[in-house]
Order: C-alpha cells, then structure tokens, then sequence
C-alpha cells in the first residue's frame, strides 16, 4: 500500500518528529510512504476566519498536490477534516473543482483512522517499553471524521505496559480553535485550563493528542500551569512500542 | 402568605428610541466573558448542569433508537421540507385553526405581537395574566408591554418566576435559573414572599406552587409560546415539565399562544418524530411531562378549556433569515442541546451573548435578528469545536454558518484592514513552496530566538498572538523540520 504524507504545516514546524514516527508506523505495518515536498498549508486558518475566498487556490494547490497520491494519510485530525469536509464544500459552484476535492476526499485518512479501518493493524503483540498510564484527549474534528473517541482509546489500552485511565469530558474541546485561542485568551485560556485540570485528575503520565494545534495548545497550557504529564501523539507512543518489539532494528515486517 | 404584587417590575433596557428585533440587554461581550470566566460560582453551576443533561442525551438516544442519526437526519428534513414550502404551511395552519373555532393574527413584528395581545386582554377586560414558559415572549419582551398597558403577566414556570421576581433575564433556553445557586433562590423568595430564609428546593417550589395556584384561580388571560403547531390539524403542542402550561391553557377564559413562524410541521404523524427528540435533547428525559396538543378552544359541553383562543404567528425578520444563508437556523426547536455541549457556552454563561438566545444557537440567531454589527464577537468566540452540530436534534449545521458569519464580517465593516492584509499575505506565502519555506525559516529562527523564553517555550509574544501567552506557553520549533528530517533521512534497509 503506498501512502503519502499530509504532514501539515504545525507538524512541519512543531513536532517534526511526530511526522517522522508516522511514516515509522506506517513502513512498520507494510506501507511505503513518500512526501510530497510541495504542500504547504490546508488553508484552515483561511477557512476558518472566513476568508473562503482565500482559501480556495489553497485547496487547489494542495489537491494538485496529491492528484496522484493513492492514499493520503495525515496525522492531524482538524487538517484531514479540511480536506474532507471542507475542501468539497468551498467548490460546490464549480463542479470540476468539486469532484477533484471529492476525490481527495475519498482517499484521505486520519493517522489513526487509516491504522483501524484501512490496514486493519494488529497492534496486540506491540508493548511500550516500560510500564506507562495513559489518557486521552479526543480532538474535535474527529466527529466529523466518524471517529469516536472510544476508537483510539481503545487502540492505545491495548498496547501491552499500559494502564489507560478514561479522561473525564475527554470529547470537549481545549479550546484551541486556531486563532480563536490569541483572540479570545479569556475563554480559550478558562477551556484549556479545565482540559488540564482534568488531565492531571486521572494522574495518568500521559495525555495522547492526535492534532499540532491540540497538543500546541495543551502542552502550552501544561507547561504554563506546572501539570505532571507529558502530551503525545499517538505515534510516538506505538514508535516506541515498534521499536522495543524484541529484534526491531528498524525492519520492515510484512 | 398574602400573594405580592409583582406588577413594579419593569425592564430597564431596550427603552431607547431604536427598537431591534431581539433586545439587547448587554453590547460588552468581552468584558462579560472575561468576568464570567473567573466567575467559579457561575462556572460550577452552569458545568454541573450543562455536563449533566448532555450526558444525559449522549446516553438516552443510542440508548432508545437503533439509529438515532437517522433520526435526527429526518427531524431535519422535516424542517427543511416545511421551511422551503412555509407560505403553503402557514396558509394551512391558519385555515384549520380558523376551522377549529380559533383565531389566528399575523405580527410582523415584536412590537405588533405584544400591541395584539394587549388588544386581546383589552377587548376581553382581562387583567391578569398568567404566562407558560416561552422564549418567543422573551424575545418580544412581552411582559414589559403588558405592565406598561397597566396588566399582569405571571410567569407560572418555576425558573421562569424566579427570573421574574429578581428583574433577570434567563441564561437558558430550557433553565433559565441555571446561573442561580439554591441559596440565591432561597434568599430571593424570603423577601418576595416575605418569609424566613430556607433554601429547601422542596420548601421553595411549595411557595411558589401555593402562589401560583392562587394566580391560576383568579387569572383570565393565559399565555404559552409552541413548541410545534401542526398545520395539518390545527394543533399547537406545549411541552413542560411542571404542568403549569397546562392550567395556563386550560384555566383562564382566554388563551394567547403566541409562536415565530418557523414552529409549524406539516402533518400529526411528524410530531412523533420531534416529541421523541425534544425532550430527550433538551432535558436527557423521555418525554416531557406535560405534552398538551391543544385544538382550538372550549367546545359546547366541554368543561374545560378557554372561551377563546387565539394563535399570534410573529415574524420579526424571520422571513429575512429565511431568504439567506442561515435559512437552516429556523429549523431551531429550542432544545438547549448546544448550550450544554458547548464549552464556550459553559466557560461564559447565558448572559455573556448579551441578547435573549445563548450558546451556538444565539450566536447566529442574535446578529441574524439584529444585525451583525451589534454583534460582531459572537461568531468569532467559538473554537468551531462541532459539538453543536452532533448535539443539534435537527442538524443545524453550526459550525458551518458562523464561518459564514465571519466571511460576512468584511461586508458589515466589522474586519480591521490590518486582518485583511494579514490573511492576504499569508495566503500568498502559503501559495508558493518557495515563499512557505521562506516563512517557515523565519518564524523558526524568530521563535528560537525569542526573548521571554526558556527552554523549549516561550512565555510571551508580542502582537496578534499576545494573546496566545496571556493564557499559555508557546512551543518553540525544535532545530530541524520534519522537511529537513526527511531527507537527511537513510532509507531503511
């Protein structure tokens, strides 16, 4: 299966590494993965602010971008609802435009999404190297993915050395929404502040966030109020479990 | 207990000389949310309840339907259906409660609604007037009008009696006391009812319920809003939970209901859909317990029920709504679901959105009803999170409108140049990978190289993104680009 990478701008800058164990995970279960060095940004900021005008050759772009693309697979939930929910919609007047964006759509998957519904992984056997508590915090845009918040919780209690405690309220919101979060500091900062208390109440060590502008917003705001845990994607955590399972040196399985 | 006048309270806003469509009881958003968010008194009781009855919700539906989507897909299109063919609908409902021996009045505005009951108490020497819970009569500011015509309107829900007694305003479409803790309540009754202070909710809804009682006996004029009227049959439906729509109805010799135009369904079948939805969204029950379908008034030999009853049909700029983009916004039944999922709606409270529809709702409702000028924050203080949208028991797709409400912005004057500017450049920079990895070296090196910073975050910024820092940390990029690891990176083996 050939996948290619929708690393998103946030994860380009930000957590680069989170990129890197996507495609890690991904060889890992049989994909090849290539980079379009091409794409930029989806244009969200754009959309969301209500420049729908501005974020058209955007999404033009970026379908260009992966018009040959067999899978695309990205590892940030708000981006992938972009190019899912939102691409299609901005070209409902121009029918050409429209289909190409149907057809983005139609191949495009959230990291997590793609591991559960398209490879069909098998990560029984996958154990994280020492004994760690996770929670996990359901981004937003999931739902208009379909993806439940039970999905990868269930994914990552299932990793062997882990004790997943259930985040209370884990499908609200942290209050990132983009630029909402600088232009509204006083209600954004009272939402992630509630995020993190109830983070630290499960005393976990670990709050998963599969989204660059969650885990920016979330780890700010742990980092700010002094909270014990640490946030992860989730593949950085079954990079980790890859990479303990006895005789992984980096081997492609099949 | 003597029963108190409540005749001296009069609103005090939304006396000056511009009327708008919904009143406006506060224009500071910013300092209202700001305020509210460090309020932890507001903040326990809005979170306890609003988490508990969208818990609630998330529990009852897939618990009761196989498919409660589909459900929700159908309510949906119902609304559609009969928002596309409203002026086929309207015909129909007046000529069957025409039929039924009621009388029907067309508003075209607040102020005429509230000037044709006045006429109706008028004309029937009516004087006091018991009300069932309506968010359209808030909308109007009904009792205001009534007072100033020298009438008295009760309200005879508890929360809403509550609000009455204190001169509030609701900060919920289905519990309007829901900023209130128990104590404030206690205290309020103490001194309208003039009685020692307790804070028993059994004791307190005992002096409201033998006051009220009373107020039912004597009153002669009964208002309700609708929750639907079924044009097919003539029909309008009021639910509640306390029963006092009923005796509001059933009790006095007039019955006003009073509805916004977008109320109606087209056929007695389809409420089935809508009553197995309602309550379930709005208060995680299975039916209210009030479900009263009221078809026209008393008939000969009938015991019970009012001489007269007539239906106001208000528009106030709902035929505008209807002929824009937010045309789905009507398909609104008022159920509350968004308030109790929203975490903004949590974090500020009702009253932070300044008008009488809160939460995700009324930040459409409100700029739609009066202009976006007036209020421009209220689609723009929203994450866009989407809880609304699955909550909606209709599928009001929210989230949707208020980024076109934003896009509207530029075309009411309410978008600084400098934002334009911002997002047209950027735009640019995000069109070419040249000038994308341009920028992507510059906000590395200006973010590694941040002051107020230590390692790894950076404590504050400055500009647009000031506030970024005023509520968190900022991470800074780590050295290298998932672009640069990539191709240092050696194939694997």
């Amino acid at each position: 299966m050939h996948v290619s990478l929708f690393v998103t701008c946030l994860t380009d800058l930000f957590s680069p590494q989170v990129g890197m164990d996507v495609v890690r995970v991904l060889e890992h279960f049989g994909c090849t993965v290539d980079f379009p060095a091409d794409q930029t940004c989806c244009g969200q900021p754009q959309f969301n602010n209500g420049f729908l005008h501005e974020a058209r050759p955007l999404a033009q772009r970026m379908i260009r971008v992966f018009d040959r693309s067999q899978f695309v697979v990205s590892p940030s939930g708000s981006c992938c609802a972009m190019f899912r929910e939102h691409y299609p919609h901005l070209f409902k007047d121009d029918p050409q435009w429209e289909n190409r964006a149907l057809a983005l759509a139609a191949k495009t998957y959230e990291f997590v999404e793609f591991l559960t519904k398209i490879l069909k992984a098998d990560l029984s056997t996958l154990k994280l190297p020492a004994p760690t508590t996770l929670t996990y915090h359901y981004n937003c845009h999931l739902r208009s993915l379909n993806q439940s918040p039970e999905i990868c919780a269930a994914l990552a209690g299932n990793l062997g050395n882990v004790t997943f405690i259930p985040l209370e309220k884990t499908e609200q919101c942290c209050g990132f929404g983009g630029t909402f979060a600088s232009k509204y500091p006083d209600i954004s900062g009272a939402i992630v502040r509630d995020k993190i208390e109830k983070a630290a109440k499960t005393g976990a060590e670990v709050l998963i966030v599969n989204d660059a502008g969650c885990a920016m917003n979330i780890g700010g705001a742990c980092h700010r109020l002094g909270a014990a845990f640490r946030v992860k994607h989730i593949a950085e955590l079954l990079t980790a479990a890859i990479d303990n399972a006895p005789g992984a040196s980096g081997e492609v399985a099949t | 207990m003597t029963a108190p006048a409540i005749e001296n309270h009069k609103s005090k806003e939304n006396q000056s000389s511009t009327r708008h469509a919904l009143p406006i009881f506060s224009s500071d958003f910013m300092g209202d949310a700001r305020r509210a968010s460090v309020n932890e008194a507001l903040h326990a009781a809005t979170e306890n309840a609003c988490v508990k009855k969208d818990a609630g919700r998330r529990a009852l539906l897939p618990r009761d339907f196989a498919n409660p989507d589909g459900l929700r897909t159908l309510a949906g299109n119902i609304k559609a259906h009969t928002l596309d063919h409203l002026d086929f609908y309207v015909e129909q409902l007046e000529a069957n409660i025409l039929k039924n021996g009621g009388q029907v009045h067309f508003a075209a505005t607040a102020e005429e609604a509230n000037q044709l009951i006045v006429q109706i108490a008028q004309q029937n020497q009516c004087k006091l007037i018991v009300k069932s819970k309506s968010m359209v009569s808030e909308e109007t500011e009904l009792n205001r009008s009534l007072i100033d015509a020298g009438l008295t309107p009760i309200e005879t829900d508890l929360g809403e009696l509550i609000v009455q007694i204190a001169n509030d305003h609701p900060s919920h479409i289905v519990m309007p006391v829901m900023h209130m803790r128990r104590k404030q309540i206690g205290e309020i009754f103490a001194k309208f009812f003039n009685v020692p202070f307790t804070d028993e909710p059994q004791a307190l809804a005992e002096m409201a319920r033998v006051y009220l009682r009373d107020t039912f006996n004597k009153a002669d004029m009964g208002i309700s809003g609708v929750n639907f009227a079924v044009a097919e049959t003539g029909s309008i439906v009021i639910c509640t939970n306390e029963g006092n729509g009923r005796m509001c109805t059933s009790r006095p010799r007039v019955h006003v209901a009073l509805m916004g135009m977008e109320k109606i369904i087209p056929r007695f079948a389809d409420l089935s859909v809508f009553l197995k939805l309602l309550a379930r969204s709005a208060s995680a029950a299975t039916l209210t317990q009030y479900t009263n379908i009221i078809t026209g008034p008393k008939r000969p030999g009938e015991f019970d029920g009012p001489d007269q009853f007539h239906l106001i049909i208000m528009d106030n700029g709902r035929s505008r709504i209807l002929a824009s983009d937010y045309r789905d916004t009507l398909r609104c039944i008022r159920c509350g679901a968004c308030l109790n999922t929203c975490p903004v709606y949590r974090t500020v409270g009702g009253h932070a959105y300044g008008s009488v529809y809160p939460g995700p709702i009324g930040a459409l409702l409100t700029p739609l009803f009066n202009g976006l000028e007036h209020h421009e924050h209220l689609p723009q203080a929203t994450s866009l999170c989407g809880a609304c949208y699955e909550a909606c028991p209709v599928k009001i797709n929210i989230p949707e409108m208020l980024v076109l409400m934003r896009r509207d912005l530029k075309s009411v004057g309410k978008l600084k140049f400098s934002q334009r500017v911002l997002f047209r450049l950027w735009t640019i920079a995000l069109s070419s990978k040249m000038l994308y990895l341009l920028g992507q070296k510059f906000q590395k090196l200006t973010l590694r190289h941040a002051i107020h910073s230590d390692a790894g975050w950076i404590k504050k910024l400055p500009g647009p993104a000031k506030g970024w820092t005023q509520a968190r940390d900022f991470p800074k990029p780590p050295a290298k680009t998932f672009r640069q690891l990539w191709q240092e990176r050696k194939p694997r083996p």
